[in-house]
């Protein structure tokens, strides 16, 4: 009886793992995909998917053809041609490659700096508004991008930023989600390690770059990460603040050759989603422990 | 008295100096040009315009473009955050289970987050478009095919291309929610006899409050970022049925109209800002009467 349950239980278990292992693989289906028809030759994509309009207006009526785009897994002959094409011949995508970068990369540095500081004033000293000012950044966090459009318009302009990567790097430092999620995090932290220090007679600066952002650095590996992906992924803004074709990130350049030219367009994705992937299997604790400690109350 | 007063302000001053770069960030990029494009608000033109009391605002509820960006953009987050939260759920529940290869069905399901949105575009136009390989499929077994994004499946499509990308985030939460319930709960259930089903919402699903409340907030937050996958996949004008309150926004900042732009967006905040509020309530409410 005791047997015979403990089996039923490892069947069951069997059977799960089976069906989630199926959903992962439909989940994975738009990565396998693309990283497959990269190796395929212009021609073979060409045959397999012309049939797609992939027009961006939705204005025109789709044309119906009698063909349908079969999904190829497997090229009939594999080469990198793409890759070279991609990367050699067009030198305008690592410009574009290099654009993300350039942008990317400050933001990242700079909210984090900015935004542990701020966390540790929130999640552990007592000030005037402290609550009411939390409230708003929580308020902030949540706009989308096209409520604080125009004040953010405005204000670059103002500024004379407007055409120019500050436009972008600064609000994006300013973001106030790293704020959120370090406090979450730091809050976490005893208050005895303060005490402490304060008994040595450490000062605030001294806890918070000696004990605080030590203690924090899963917070702060797991935040990088959060915002790397945010703003890799930045459609809207370059759109609005570089008139600049040639300053655009890679999002916006590999959304217009997805149009015209299939391709190239599944070599570069692949490259594009190559250093977050890369960054994701060395640092999924991180992200996976950043992402959990921020949804425990805090 | 006099003391504490004087260690409350030397506290401030302290905290001040840690909040300083972010509180300038947040007034001059944020705060200030927000509450200052209140403005634009009510002015007939952005230059030289003379004060037009709350018209703007009237217009553009009686706007019919506006009226259906708002429905969608209700509808979209109705469907598809509790639909999220739902099938999250489960699989948090599945997962906090000892099944076989554990960490890599995680990871699978975690991966689409870190996937750059522009990158599966094509994948997406390539499954959804009228000679798609999903029509391909649907006709060889004898049925008409269907234009996925110019039709009112497109909804469905967004959906389900939102579902893909923050499924794994929300499972994420809510396996450290489960993980932090105390086992002896449970243990204690099992002598009274509870069955399961109580069990999980006696136990899971209350102690899960906390949980759920965060994930809440960022379902709705993620849901606003959909609009990404949308423009890229249909561009500015997409079908009448995903057509979102983004795109209204940013179309009217392409075509200049900052007083309907602002107007839009004030609605919009005032709409955030009032659920964020009933959000906290319930929280204080539930954490009050749960005695923590």
């Amino acid at each position: 009886m005791q047997i015979n349950q403990h089996i039923k239980k490892k069947l069951g278990n069997i059977v799960l793992s089976v069906l989630l292992f199926t959903m992962v693989v439909v989940f994975l289906f738009p990565l396998i995909f693309t990283i497959a028809n990269s190796f395929m030759s212009e021609q073979e994509i060409e045959t397999s998917y012309s049939m797609v309009s992939a027009n961006s207006s939705g204005q025109q009526e789709s044309a119906f053809a009698s063909e349908y785009a079969n999904i190829k897994l497997i090229p009939e002959m594999v080469t990198i041609k793409q890759y070279y094409t991609a990367l050699i011949k067009r030198t305008q995508f690592l410009i574009k490659f290099w654009n993300s970068v350039i942008i990317v990369v400050p933001i990242i540095l700079g909210q984090i700096m900015v935004s542990s500081m701020a966390a540790y004033a929130f999640a552990k000293l007592d000030f005037m508004f402290r609550d009411k000012l939390f409230f708003a950044y929580i308020i902030i966090m949540m706009m989308p991008f096209q409520v604080t459009l125009v004040p953010n318009y405005i204000m670059a302009s103002r500024l004379g930023l407007v055409g120019s990567y500050s436009s972008i790097i600064l609000p994006g430092i300013f973001g106030t989600f790293g704020v959120f999620l370090m406090r979450q995090f730091m809050t976490y932290i005893p208050d005895a390690y303060i005490e402490s220090a304060k008994v040595d007679g450490a000062s605030q600066l001294r806890i918070f770059f000696t004990i605080m952002l030590p203690m924090a650095k899963t917070a702060l590996a797991a935040l990088s990460i959060l915002v790397f992906i945010d703003n890799w992924n930045m459609v809207e803004q370059p759109l609005i603040f570089l008139q600049d074709v040639n300053m655009h990130p890679l999002s916006i350049y590999l959304s217009n050759i997805n149009k015209g030219e299939m391709g190239i367009a599944f070599a570069a994705s692949t490259i594009y989603m190559l250093p977050m992937l890369l960054i994701f299997l060395y640092g999924e604790n991180y992200l996976v422990q950043g992402i959990q400690l921020s949804g425990i109350k805090g | 008295m006099k003391v504490s007063t004087k260690i409350a302000k030397k506290n401030n001053l302290i905290a001040l100096i840690f909040l300083a770069p972010s509180l300038i960030g947040f007034l001059v990029f944020f705060f200030i040009p927000f509450v200052g494009g209140l403005y634009y608000s009510f002015v007939d033109s952005p230059i030289g315009g003379s004060f037009v009391g709350l018209a703007n605002y009237i217009d553009l509820i009686k706007n019919p473009i506006f009226q259906k960006a708002g429905y969608n953009t209700l509808i979209f987050t109705i469907i598809s955050v509790p639909l999220n939260m739902i099938i999250s759920l489960g699989l948090a529940l599945l997962l906090n289970r000892k099944i076989y290869g554990r960490n890599i069905i995680r990871m699978g399901f975690i991966i689409p987050l870190v996937v750059p949105v522009a990158s599966v575009v094509l994948v997406w136009q390539i499954l959804f478009d009228i000679n798609g390989s999903l029509n391909a499929i649907i006709s060889a077994f004898g049925f008409s095919p269907i234009d996925w994004m110019k039709t009112e499946y497109a909804r469905a499509v967004v959906v389900i291309v939102y579902l893909w990308k923050n499924l794994g985030y929300n499972m994420l939460l809510f396996l450290a929610g489960l993980q932090n319930i105390p086992p002896e709960y449970y243990e204690a259930a099992n002598i009274d006899g509870a069955s399961s089903w109580r069990k999980f919402i006696d136990i899971t699903l209350v102690c899960l409050t906390p949980t759920t409340f965060f994930v809440f907030i960022m379902s709705i937050i993620n849901s606003f970022k959909v609009f990404r996958e949308v423009y890229l996949i249909s561009g500015a004008y997409p079908h009448d049925s995903i057509y979102m309150l983004q795109h209204y926004m940013n179309n009217k900042f392409a075509s200049l109209d900052y007083q309907m732009l602002t107007s839009a967006a004030f609605i919009m905040a005032i709409f955030i800002y009032i659920l964020v509020l009933i959000l906290f309530r319930i929280q204080r409410k539930i954490s009050s009467t749960l005695g923590g």
